[in-house]
């Protein structure tokens, strides 16, 4: 199929970037759409020009370091994916795709479509974990956990940091991949002792970062390649005021 | 050292601040229509013209009146000010952009809404508070003011404009207040009902009145 690709290059951090336009015609439906970058950054390099540069790793899902916005949209316009999952079939012939990096003031563009995500790490270095003496594996129904209480922080643990929801929100704001972390944590046994200063130590990071305020437009949830709920951001606002308040 | 967090300091305070004014303002709404519903009673006026007499000698009222103003003025100043807070988290927008896909409307153009329910309280503050309250209403009853107001098409066009961008503001205010103060998802059902009442029946109780003096006019 022939298609047209409008891909934002961006030499340094520095910028300025740009829409760049590039025409292929020799992709096949069931190709990824990162196989279409590749092929394209081959044509590049056989006619001695800069490749475009973005992230990939797992190429299934898993990973979280694909995240592009695609046509408009975070990880392209299905649900539940993440970037590397987009197949051509996704398109019709002649479509254009525009892809740009993720946008936000903590996610600085390092080069073309590839964003500095560190803010991220700092804020899992913040309380995104929990304090333990690793020893040898716990025996698996040592502490017995409710169920539904082991699928709701399961639920959350599936995150895997890419950052659509930064790029969905209209704010930037790092809320769901935040209250992901803390409702995942938070809801489990070993997570308790720590879940008033997780709460407080990753609220203060996150906002450390300069990752805009929560207005419940819920497009993070719409758009996480994952489809972790909302829910978890009403469970970091409950854990706050819980650790602040009362 | 750790940041530390304050209610008043982190973007999650500051959400919540919004959401306790936000329901507040909510519940004077609820007054209001109420008090409201009087000038439908077909008496003309009697009772909603005694009602806001002893509104007005009411030291309580008076005195809840300065708790409301300052209720207003600071959702009106956080709103401001979460705003701008925000808009600085992206300084580069995208080329392409589709949040029509992934959000609803009311819910991404609260800070325009909120903007022109602020344009319209003052007009209607000085339309009819400061007249009842201080200015005085020309020798006509309270009830008189209110339906010689009603009579011009142009301002009632505007009122029932700014009613619907209250529905609008309400519509996506009172669920996310809730969901900002926390609350449990076997709840969000409820609330979403209990939502109705804001954002659909109260606007419609407001607009109802100009619709009401516009045909009792012509009649
Ligand atoms: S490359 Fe790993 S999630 Fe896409």
């Amino acid at each position: 199929m022939h298609i047209t690709l409008r891909i934002w290059r961006q030499t340094n951090p520095a910028g300025p970037g740009r829409l760049v336009t590039y025409e292929l015609s020799d992709v096949t439906e069931d190709m990824s759409l990162l196989e279409v970058l590749d092929l394209l950054n081959l044509q590049l390099a056989r006619n001695g020009e800069e490749p475009i540069a973005f992230d990939s790793d797992c190429r299934e899902g898993i990973c979280g370091s694909c995240g592009l916005q695609i046509n408009g949209r975070p990880h392209g316009p299905l649900k539940g994916v993440a970037s590397c999952q987009i197949h051509m079939r996704t398109f019709k012939e002649n479509d254009t795709i525009t892809i740009e990096p993720f946008r936000a003031k903590a996610f600085p563009v390092v080069k073309d479509l590839v964003i500095d995500r560190t803010a991220f790490d700092r804020i899992i270095q913040a309380g995104g974990f929990i304090s333990v003496n690793t020893g040898g594996a716990p025996d698996a129904n040592a502490i017995p956990i409710p169920k539904n209480t082991v699928d709701a922080a399961f639920e959350a643990a599936a995150c895997i940091s890419c950052g659509a929801c930064v790029a969905a929100c209209k704010n930037a704001s790092a809320m769901l991949f935040v209250a992901a972390k803390v409702a995942h944590l938070g809801r489990l046994p070993q997570g308790e002792v720590e879940r008033k200063e997780r709460c407080l130590s990753m609220v203060a990071q996150m906002d450390a970062e300069k990752f805009g305020a929560c207005s419940n437009t819920y497009a993070c949830e719409a758009e996480c390649p994952k489809e972790i709920s909302v829910d978890n951001i009403a469970f970091l606002n409950r854990e706050l005021l819980r650790a602040k308040v009362f | 050292m750790r940041p530390t967090v304050t209610v008043y300091g982190s973007s999650i305070g500051q959400k919540i601040i919004s959401a306790i004014t936000g329901l507040f303002l909510c519940l004077f709404l609820v007054v209001h229509v109420s008090g409201n519903l009087l000038l439908f009673k077909g008496d003309e006026g009697k009772a909603f013209n005694e009602y806001v007499i002893a509104n007005t000698n009411s030291l309580l009222i008076r005195s809840i009146e300065i708790v409301l103003f300052a209720g207003f003025l600071i959702h009106i100043f956080w709103g401001i000010r979460v705003w701008l807070f925000n808009r600085r988290a992206r300084p580069l927008d995208y080329v392409e952009n589709r949040p029509s896909e992934n959000s609803s409307l009311p819910s991404r153009i609260m800070f325009i809404t909120g903007m022109l329910v602020i344009l319209f309280l003052v007009v209607h503050l000085r339309t009819f508070w400061i007249a009842m309250r201080f200015t005085g209403t020309g020798g006509l009853s309270d009830y008189e003011l209110v339906q010689a107001t009603f009579q011009s098409p142009l301002y009632d066009s505007f009122y029932i404009v700014c009613m619907a961008i209250l529905a609008y503001h309400l519509r996506q205010g009172f669920q996310s207040a809730f969901q900002t103060l926390g609350l449990r998802p076997i709840w969000r059902r409820a609330i979403d009902w209990v939502a109705v009442i804001f954002w659909l029946i109260i606007p419609i109780g407001f607009a109802a009145m100009p619709v009401y003096f516009l045909i009792k006019g012509a009649s």
